[in-house]
């Protein structure tokens, strides 16, 4: 008996164990590194940082190393003659706005499919999932197509006479291009937690509030409008916090004045070669978002865990 | 009240799908077009497609996407039902916030921190950038998408079906592959399909964490999009959306099946009984 026990452990230990030092050294570890890139200075060098903490070099060489970190990336980042600190808040806004507009857009439909008949709710809902199953790359590549000045909008808008031909409207390389990518590529986040929590909703609430006399649109507030509301943060969130990082979107469809963090982390490491400011940038907008990370979090293993 | 579907439902179901197609569609409907232009139509045509297969860089991408995407998929799928495993089934144990945090925030972190911080990891710990540091990225994030699936079955699982095997004496490894694999298989499947899929599309990720010679198909992509709409990419995209299509159709149909067997051999134990 004590052998089979010690063997159930041994088995335990290692399926705790795999993914725990997977994840510490692929997810934890990394973010040390980033944080401590953060606080080098560039370098011409292989890697372009200094320090470079090396124990070989005995505990001396070692606090010496420690004691060259500093802020100093943080204050370039914060500093207003750069235009960090507007990308955040830009970021921000717009990430804010497109999860306003993928509530209002998903909402209706999320609640529609939760009142449609049973039989059709799976076709419905894999109707949903297979545009996320496409390729992100595809769908936001399909808008430019699309939103071109000499695109199928465009065409369309031209042929009914509503525009005429010499002034296409202009909105690929635009905001409104971000807004609509944005949208078109995170809806199904936002209407697959919607739906969840709209379903499990019980209908005779709704009867009981319109036996009692209370019109429809009254009932919807107080009555699905509060319970759906685990769905509508759930995806908000699960809309907000990526998007704010969103890289792909306003590079490939917004213009030139887009400014979002995600964008200028990406150029500020691929284009002008600073690994550290590039990881200040990486700490500050994990900073930002660290709060909606934490709430997400706790959201979601309430809602896997605590069933 | 009036149970079932308003028009305001319909429409805005009808709506709310148009827009999520419309724009594959248009996509699909332009690769077999004859001209160069994406944007005029002159007629149907294969052209793009034949120009596609002779494409080699084009080729030579898509076939290093597969391959990382089925390593990271079938690594990510192990990991993940582990964790999994452990986050429903072992309760408190040391560290186990710090664990679940490790699992759930991938999921919305932003894809550039994730790219950046694997890439400065790969260098301080002087690893060749390639393919293998894609694969090892793109585990890293999708183990936690399979992790979340796969436990939202084991939490409704049956567990005195798991205790009734270790009273009679199996061993929690032969149970876990006896009883446990077989009922939890529909949500490790689609794990798997979700993370091959997740590293089929992955582009920032990817990007950051490459190095000379290993190039994927979304970047491949992405290269030739900043320049403009081709047919040719057009074409490349709709046999992307073909073949996630029938793998997703496919997949579905096999776990409604097995859903609709479990549902007969419960009916039948519940008849014998």
């Amino acid at each position: 008996m004590a052998v089979k026990s010690g063997a159930r452990s041994s088995g335990r230990w290692l399926v705790v164990t795999i993914p725990y030092l997977w994840l510490l050294a692929l997810f934890l570890v990394p973010f040390l590194i980033v944080f401590k890139i953060s606080l080098s200075q560039d370098a011409i060098a292989q890697p372009p940082y200094l320090p470079t903490f090396d124990l070989s070099e005995g505990w001396a060489a070692f606090k010496d190393a420690f004691g060259e970190l500093s802020f100093e990336n943080y204050g370039y980042v914060l500093s207003w003659d750069n235009e960090f600190i507007e990308a955040y808040g830009s970021s921000l806004w717009i990430a804010g706005i497109s999860t306003i507009l993928l509530l209002l857009v998903g909402y209706p439909i999320a609640y529609g499919m939760a009142r449609a008949p049973k039989s059709i709710r799976p076709t419905l809902l894999m109707l949903v999932i297979l545009p996320f199953w496409t390729s992100f790359l595809i769908r936001v590549y399909a808008w430019i197509g699309i939103l071109s000045p000499e695109g199928l909008l465009n065409q369309l808008l031209i042929a009914l006479g509503i525009i005429s031909p010499d002034a296409p409207l202009q909105i690929l390389a635009t905001d409104t291009a971000v807004y609509i990518g944005i949208v078109y590529s995170y809806l199904p986040f936002m209407i697959l937690p919607l739906y969840s929590a709209l379903e499990k909703m019980d209908e005779t609430l709704l009867e009981a509030a319109a036996d009692l006399g209370c019109p429809p649109f009254a009932a919807f507030w107080k009555i699905t409008w509060p319970l759906s509301l685990p769905g509508v943060f759930a995806g908000c969130l699960l809309c907000f916090i990526p998007a704010v990082g969103e890289f792909v979107i306003p590079d490939l469809l917004g213009g030139s004045d887009t400014l979002m963090i995600g964008k200028v982390l990406w150029t500020e490491f691929s284009v002008n070669r600073s690994w550290t400011v590039s990881s200040a940038v990486a700490v500050l907008l994990l900073m930002v978002l660290v709060i909606p990370i934490v709430f997400y979090q706790n959201l979601q293993a309430r809602e896997v865990e605590g069933r | 009240m009036r149970k079932g579907l308003s028009w305001f439902n319909v429409t805005s179901i009808a709506l709310g799908f148009a827009f999520l197609y419309i724009p594959i569609v248009l996509l699909v409907i332009y690769s077999f077009n004859a001209s160069r232009l994406v944007t005029v139509w002159a007629g149907f045509s294969t052209h793009w497609y034949w120009q596609l297969f002779q494409n080699e860089q084009l080729l030579d991408a898509a076939w290093v996407t597969l391959r990382v995407a089925f390593l990271t998929a079938t690594v990510a799928t192990v990991l993940g039902t582990m964790a999994a495993i452990t986050l429903t089934r072992y309760g408190r144990f040391l560290g186990r916030t710090l664990f679940s945090g490790m699992v759930y925030a991938p999921l919305v972190m932003p894809e550039v921190i994730t790219g950046l911080s694997l890439l400065l990891l790969f260098v301080a710990v002087g690893l060749d950038r390639g393919f293998w540091t894609i694969t090892l990225a793109h585990i890293t994030f999708t183990l936690c998408f399979v992790s979340v699936v796969v436990q939202s079955r084991l939490v409704t699982f049956d567990r005195s079906l798991e205790e009734a095997a270790l009273d009679l004496g199996c061993t929690p490894f032969r149970t876990f592959f006896v009883i446990t694999l077989p009922i939890i298989l529909p949500a490790v499947v689609s794990g798997w399909m979700l993370a091959f899929t997740l590293s089929l599309d992955d582009l920032v990720i990817a990007s950051f964490t490459t190095g000379p010679g290993a190039t994927t198909l979304p970047m491949r992509i992405y290269s030739q999009v900043r320049l403009g709409v081709t047919p040719e990419i057009n074409a490349a995209c709709t046999i992307l959306i073909a073949i996630v299509t029938v793998v997703v159709i496919i997949a579905s149909v096999m776990t409604k099946r097995q859903e609709m067997e479990r549902q007969k051999a419960e009916r039948m134990a519940a008849a014998e009984a």
